[in-house]
């Protein structure tokens, strides 16, 4: 029988869907070199539309389990799902978005499969031994772990969202798809749902913003901060900003990049008089380039900088946008 | 009276973290310890609970002896004894078999708990499994990421929001909670209350022998996961550094890199023709 790699179908809005189908994706990748199919596993009622979501964007196979008992998200339900079906079809591999659903329900899973369990991946490979390499950060993004499961299966990880791309939706993809009922035994939750509400859904502007221009109090002032705007403006980017700069009120608490506020990816960061407390790096590490602007050239931003310039952050950022109304051609 | 637990750990300071200038890495051995951000907010709640219910609160640990002061300083902020686990057979263990060890422990120290309050993550390994793990092995109902929570009898009332959604939830006890950093803001202890703690603290040492553990299920050899390498991600960088008058920085960035970032911000960009300007000024 062919090895199995197990996305878990984490729908429940927007950005969960978003990790599933990066999950599936990636998943592609691996599958192709261990030779194995990628299958979906998902609970809930009336899901009809993410299993061929799913299917149209990489799986092979999808396992639902559709039940009005299964509406609403629940931890030691799913848990219990997963450990019965894990336990009869046996995965090599379980991946799971690193959402809050996600790091609760992953745990108890290896927990009762047995298995380890790397928390928040940025990257996932096949090493030459046929093992699954997790790469994971530690300390706010300052070291970066690779970890493996060597004996027990299925190896498991959670999966920071974001990290991978997801493929073009396909709607001819066709899959096999599994109904698998409810078990009479399903154990009761013993944690009670009392109420649910949505929040209004958050604007994923700087998340998915390919240029992010950020600001910190090097800077210099507010007025002197807000020419950024204008920077970005030009650049089609977005502005984000640190904890002392939004403490001032120089920026919206929106715009806050650090550990508690928004964590990005852009293709290029620019980074003006920040000088990177740990909650900040941890936000921002995994922009694809770096270009910090500082006086100090000590400062931790300088040093994950792919471009350290030694300046003062204002000027060099007047400068740029004087220079890029010059260059940009219409 | 409420039994409660809370687990805590020892992290290294992470804003004073020495980085080893030649190879660009973290020497963790040189770092002072500190208890762990997130493992306060979790004491912070259970010494609430404890002084609006009554209560009493055991602070336990799994590590080396010098974790002992985090317990000390838990006492010091109104726990009633910390339990250190210390063991070189518990070293290298995951959060499978650090799970199991502080499962097994409490189940000996203190069997007849209501409560056992986690921090919601850690700063170091950042893994936020140990929490639900420890409710798996201890097969009690638990949250994870609790903002806020409300005891009614034997009830535990819990608010938290979990990706866009703001949840209320209830369990009865005995239960498990995570507390994120949102709310408890831990309360200050002040050095002479620390030192108080030093000298009268009740603080309890414990082997895996002493609660009979299971050699093969802890330490690393009861961890399913390795760790095959450690780096740090900034070190393949090349860090170019530039100096100079911001106009001619302002040039140069264009030229070396303009078509890194007009691809990213999708347009075109001009590239200038002065030769004997862009003489090597950085």
């Amino acid at each position: 029988m062919k090895k199995e790699i197990w996305i878990f179908g984490d729908y429940r809005n927007y950005f969960q869907n978003r990790v599933t189908l990066q999950l599936l994706a990636k998943a592609t990748e691996l599958a192709a070199q261990i030779e194995a199919k990628v299958c979906a596993v998902l609970f809930g009622c009336e899901v009809s539309e993410y299993v061929s979501e799913y299917i149209a964007h990489g799986a092979d196979c999808v396992y639902v389990t559709d039940h009005p008992l299964l509406k609403d998200y629940s931890v030691e339900i799913y848990v219990a799902l997963t450990e019965q079906l894990a336990k009869e079809r046996k995965p090599e591999i379980i991946l799971v978005g690193a959402t809050s659903f996600g790091r609760e329900f992953a745990p108890r899973v290896a927990k009762r499969l047995g298995t380890g369990l790397t928390a928040d991946c940025i990257d996932l490979e096949i090493g030459d031994n046929g093992l699954l390499i997790q790469t994971a950060p530690s300390f706010g993004g300052n070291l970066l772990a690779k970890i493996v499961t060597p004996e027990c299966r299925p190896q498991m990880a959670t999966v920071r969202p974001g990290v991978f791309r997801e493929l073009p939706h396909d709607c001819i993809r066709t899959a096999r798809i599994e109904r698998i009922p409810l078990p009479d035994d399903l154990p009761k939750a013993r944690v009670r749902l009392i109420c649910s509400e949505r929040q209004a859904q958050r604007d994923q502007r700087l998340e998915d913003a390919r240029v992010v221009v950020c600001g910190g109090r090097g800077m210099g002032t507010r007025s002197k901060f807000k020419k950024l705007f204008e920077l970005a403006r030009l650049m089609n980017g977005e502005v984000g900003a640190t904890r002392p700069v939004v403490y001032s009120k120089w920026a919206e608490p929106e715009s806050l990049i650090g550990q508690a506020g928004r964590h990005i990816r852009p293709k290029v960061l620019f980074s003006f008089g920040i000088s990177g407390a740990i909650q900040h790096t941890a936000a921002t590490h995994n922009a694809e380039f770096i270009i910090a602007v500082n006086k100090n050239p000590n400062a931790a931003m300088m040093k994950m900088a792919d471009v350290a310039v030694v300046a003062d952050a204002n000027q060099v950022c007047t400068a740029l946008i004087k220079e890029l109304k010059e260059r940009i051609r219409n | 009276m409420m039994k409660l637990i809370v687990c805590i750990k020892q992290v290294p300071m992470v804003s004073e973290l020495p980085w080893d200038s030649k190879t660009g890495t973290l020497r963790r051995e040189l770092a002072d310890g500190m208890m762990n951000p997130a493992c306060r907010h979790a004491l912070e709640a259970a010494l609430q609970l404890k002084h609006e219910h009554g209560g009493h609160i055991t602070a336990i640990t799994m590590g080396p002896s010098v974790a002992e002061e985090i317990l000390r300083e838990a006492v010091a902020a109104g726990a009633d004894r910390g339990i250190l686990l210390t063991d070189r057979l518990m070293g290298g263990a995951d959060t499978f078999a650090t799970s199991y060890t502080l499962a097994r422990a409490i189940e000996k120290t203190c069997p007849d708990f209501d409560l056992v309050l986690c921090g919601c993550h850690t700063s170091d390994s950042e893994t936020a499994q140990v929490g639900p793990q420890l409710a798996e092995e201890l097969d009690i109902p638990g949250a994870a990421y609790v903002e806020h929570l409300e005891l009614d009898g034997s009830i535990l009332r819990m608010q938290r929001l979990s990706d866009n959604f703001l949840e209320t939830l209830e369990m009865d006890l005995p239960g498990l909670v995570t507390v994120t950093t949102q709310l408890y803001s831990p309360r200050y202890v002040s050095l002479s209350g620390v030192q108080d703690a030093f000298e009268k603290a009740d603080i309890i040492f414990v082997s895996a022998e002493d609660i009979g553990l299971d050699r093969n299920r802890i330490g690393m050899k009861g961890s399913p996961t390795r760790i095959s390498d450690v780096y740090s991600p900034t070190s393949d960088k090349k860090n170019i550094v530039m100096k100079g008058a911001a106009r001619k920085i302002a040039d140069q960035l264009f030229e070396k890199f303009g078509d890194r970032i007009s691809g990213a911000i999708g347009k075109d960009l001009k590239t200038h023709d002065h030769e004997e300007e862009a003489e090597e000024e950085i």
